[in-house]
């Protein structure tokens, strides 16, 4: 890596990439840097870091609007929105423990770009369902803007969505307008103890097609449960009990009432059901979130599988029998499935195999290796194959926002410019 | 409206084109071209623009609906894909040159799968059917467009469609699950499922919203939501848009985020209570309409809070809905508003420009100016909560230069919107209306990289031409790239 270059102005990003594009160098593009260690290793000549270009430039709580520059950490985002009460809505996870590095860390890009949400995108949708509109430089060292401030916007082609789930190949974007969700009241977690794993996840489905606004549905494995920091949880998953976990938030008198509508209407599938409440909830929701049950041992490899929910545990339990000694939990009510696969298997393909396969027989879906060392990053698809059509299509986009392939080359596939 | 000009020698060949269609699908009125049938195909929803198609196609399978974009694609004949014709913004407009495709005949639901929470449709299949055919087992899908009786899922898909609801359930694209969707060249993809999000670049999300320049949907997997246990309105009339706007501003600061947040000025209430007899409040200069669904306890209490805060913004008139009728008989009012105010004035031009909520007094303000400048009266219904309005301009068509001078109002207001930082459309797409608008709300270079998709998907500009850009560059110089290698070595840009 011969330079870093550290804009702290758009042109000077348009400037960076300019240079980049001229001498045909590609670039790495990092906010602080806390979602490095996803995706193929790029070919990168320099580093674009971008966590110079900081700032809240508008925040109008009263119509749920919040812009501000790429690099702009995450704490400042939180801090900003908790002073309001408020939040984002699609509960971006932090992965920075999981990854082997401190947690807190990450930028407002880094939180949107990769479209990763974490236990409420069940009920509230993912990062690009909240980006309003945006500032970035393609490319083709061009700048530009997409989008708006307002909530309802079909004005021209809705390119908020390709910057979401690009993992920074389509443009460096410099400044981010997001819709920001009212902190509940209060919330309250009914946790449900002792159920099969298909059986828990019969219960998130029943629980979210019913009245009570359930705002995240989660079931632990025993073993996994019995990690937890949570005492209620812990203590089940040492007796060798399951946990299935049910969020409801809102006015305290609501959540109260839906709480225990929930372990009513779920009593014939589980009789021993007990509530924790907000404090305990936000950790072990946190724990869900960020996937921390699984990081020990370090060199397992974390796969993110998303997937029809209620077929999330056969798809599981067929990976278990091809990869004996895989660990996992399950969140959006079955529909994400967290893996942590065995290190030994990084020698092979990493379980790419047998969990692409189980997808492929189960309905469907998609598998991010989330975390593996970079030997096997390098060699097996860290992001689910497209089809051919789908793959082509891709490609033309990526070569539209990018001709020379100067933005993080070799992210997401192998790729090479055209001649 | 300036539309490319008709290839002669498509025209010429037209016998040739219906012909080839016939063989592609052969059912009996699968293909029509007989002038006084095609007429039914001539305009959408925005019915001050007519053209009859050159012929128009209304294939049954997806096979069929790849063969004839393969045609397109190979022979350069023009498609405009249609749903159920009901735009506002022209985006079914035909082209004199070209095959419009009707997805009518592809009207079934194929898979309602209540445990995952989804339907899988056909796109021809009505937005309201599909909350219908589920609507038993306590399910509905969200996105309520005032069309949904006629309206179809895959239209709403092209359009982006939103509806009352859009501040708490949010638009189509976000109740999408899957796409099938055919290319120009005829290839088949099938983008998402049953499952969230997608793996690599969002194409479903690119395509909802693309007004029919990216393919064709021809299958659609949504997501449904169970109902909500019970649903109340609040009825509060104000002495002034203002009063009315900061009791929006803190019912939304407050924490809450009602279902539906709809705001009438006055001639909008006059004009629905004459229509309607739903009881509105003669003497308020603004009318706001508040919903709140879900669990009982929960809005029980909400309502109980924006009652309160309605008072204290100075609400001189308010009423709570005491049961599903009266509910209903509050909404009965807006959900009429726009045949209302076809009562009153022989034509109406219906805007859809979005703006910043706390603009709304200076927007209605300068509004008012217009119309006095203008000579047109204006009538205002207002998705207040997520700041979509729609001013109803009053003209009569048979009046000379009237649609002329609505039509620059509605320009003007338009650009109003987007002078204060909202959007030149909503919900209702940019299509031919707002077509040579966009100029004003983007830069030639945001411009260009929206054209990057096109190119990407139809880089012939085969798919739906004269809609959303006001010119279409050539894709290959668009895609040139302006290398400036001299401009090193930027002494400006810090390193390390």
């Amino acid at each position: 890596m011969s330079e870093t270059l550290k804009p702290a102005t758009a042109d000077q990003v348009v400037d960076a990439v300019a240079q980049a594009l001229a001498a045909g160098t590609p670039l790495e593009v990092v906010g602080q840097g806390s979602k490095r260690a996803i995706g193929r290793p790029m070919e990168a000549e320099s580093r674009l870091d971008l966590s110079k270009l900081t700032g809240i430039s508008l925040y109008e709580p009263a119509e749920l609007v919040l812009r501000a520059a790429a690099g702009t950490p995450r704490a400042e985002i939180e801090a900003a929105l908790a002073a309001e009460r408020q939040r984002l809505a699609f509960d971006p996870p932090d992965l920075g423990a999981l990854l082997g590095g401190p947690a807190g860390r990450g930028t407002l890009a880094g939180m949107v770009v990769p479209n990763l949400g974490g236990p409420r995108r069940l009920s509230a949708g993912a990062p690009r369902d909240h980006l309003l509109g945006y500032k970035a430089v393609s490319g083709r060292a061009e700048a530009y803007k997409a989008g708006g401030r307002v909530m309802k916007n079909v004005t021209g082609f809705d390119l908020c969505k390709l910057m979401a789930g690009s993992w920074g190949t389509l443009g460096v974007l410099t400044e981010l307008t997001l819709k920001v969700q009212p902190l509940p009241e209060t919330s309250r977690t009914v946790l449900l103890l002792g159920l099969t794993d298909g059986l828990g996840v019969r219960a998130l489905s029943r629980a979210m097609g019913g009245p009570h606004e359930v705002a995240a549905a989660a079931h632990l494995p025993a073993g996994v449960a019995a990690l937890s920091k949570v005492a209620a949880v812990a203590r089940a998953g040492a007796e060798g009990r399951a946990v299935t976990a049910l969020k409801v938030e809102g006015p305290g008198p609501s959540v109260a009432h839906r709480a225990g509508g929930l372990k009513t209407d779920l009593a014939d599938l589980s009789a021993d059901a007990e509530d924790i409440h907000d404090a305990q909830g936000a950790t072990l929701w946190q724990e869900i979130r960020d996937a921390t049950l699984l990081a020990e041992p370090a060199e397992g490899l974390i796969w993110r599988l998303s997937v029809t929910p209620m077929r999330g545990p056969e798809i599981a339990h067929a990976i278990v029998q091809r990869l004996p000694g895989t660990r996992g939990l399950y969140d959006w009510a079955g529909g994400l499935v967290w893996l942590a696969v065995p290190g030994d298997t990084a020698q092979g393909d990493g379980g790419a195999g047998p969990i692409r396969r189980a997808l492929a027989e189960h309905g469907g879906g998609h598998a991010l290796l989330l975390r593996g060392p970079e030997a096997l990053r390098a060699r097996v698809a860290v992001f689910q194959p497209e089809d051919r059509v789908t793959a082509a299509l891709s490609r033309r986009l990526r070569l539209g926002f990018d001709p020379r392939l100067i933005l993080n080359r070799g992210r997401l596939i192998a790729e090479q410019p055209e001649e | 409206m300036r539309m490319p000009e008709p290839d002669a020698t498509t025209l010429d060949r037209r016998l040739s084109v219906v012909h080839e269609l016939r063989r592609m699908v052969p059912e009996p009125g699968g293909v029509i071209h007989d002038p006084d049938e095609l007429a039914v195909y001539e305009c959408d929803g925005l019915t001050a623009y007519r053209q009859l198609p050159l012929v128009v196609v209304l294939p049954q399978t997806t096979r069929q609906v790849a063969q004839v974009l393969k045609y397109c694609h190979e022979t350069g004949v023009k498609v405009v894909p249609r749903g159920a014709g009901t735009s506002l913004s022209g985006g079914a407009l035909p082209l004199a040159d070209g095959i419009t495709l009707g997805l009518g005949k592809f009207n079934r639901i194929l898979e309602v799968d209540l445990e995952n929470r989804c339907a899988v449709v056909q796109p021809g299949v009505t937005n309201l059917a599909i909350s219908t055919a589920v609507a038993g087992q306590g399910f509905y899908y969200a996105p309520d467009p005032s069309s949904q009786i006629a309206c179809s899922i895959g239209g709403n898909v092209a359009e982006n469609s939103g509806g009352v609801h859009c501040l708490k359930y949010g638009l189509t694209t976000n109740n999408l699950l899957g796409l099938e969707f055919v290319t120009i060249e005829g290839e088949v993809i099938r983008l998402g499922g049953k499952h969230l999000d997608s793996p690599g670049y969002d194409l479903m999300g690119v395509i909802t919203g693309s007004e029919g320049l990216l393919g064709v949907v021809t299958e659609v997997t949504v997501r449904l939501l169970p109902t909500p246990a019970t649903a109340r309105a609040l009825l509060m009339g104000f002495e002034s848009s203002e009063a009315a706007g900061d009791t929006v501003t803190a019912i939304i600061a407050g924490g809450i985020i009602p279902a539906g947040l709809e705001m009438m000025d006055r001639p909008a209430i006059h004009a629905a209570e004459a229509f309607c007899h739903a009881g509105y409040p003669l003497d308020a200069e603004a009318l706001l309409i508040c919903e709140l669904d879900g669990p009982e306890a929960e809005v029980e209490h909400l309502i109980e809070q924006v009652a309160a805060i309605a008072r204290g913004k100075g609400a001189n008139s308010l009423r709570v809905s005491a049961d599903e009728a009266e509910r209903q008989a509050f909404w009965a009012g807006r959900k009429a508003a726009f045949p209302a105010v076809g009562r009153i004035s022989p034509d109406y031009y219906c805007m859809d420009g979005t703006i910043p909520r706390h603009q709304l007094p200076h927007v209605l303000g300068r509004m008012r100016q217009m119309s006095a400048e203008y000579g047109l009266d204006v009538a205002n219904v207002f998705h207040a909560g997520d700041g979509n309005l729609h001013p109803l301009i009053l003209f009569d068509a048979n009046r000379p230069g009237d649609l002329e001078k609505a039509e620059a109002f509605g320009a003007e207001i338009l650009k109003l919107c987007v002078e204060v930082g909202g959007v030149l459309t909503g919900e209702h797409g940019v299509g031919v209306e707002k077509r040579d608008l966009m100029p004003v709300m983007f830069e030639p270079v945001d411009l260009a990289h929206q054209q990057q998709v096109k190119c990407a998907f139809d880089p012939r500009h085969r798919l739906n031409p004269g809609k959303m850009f006001p010119e279409l560059h050539n894709c290959a110089e668009l895609g040139r790239l302006h290398v400036s290698g001299g401009r090193m070595p930027f002494p400006d840009l810090p390193r390390f």
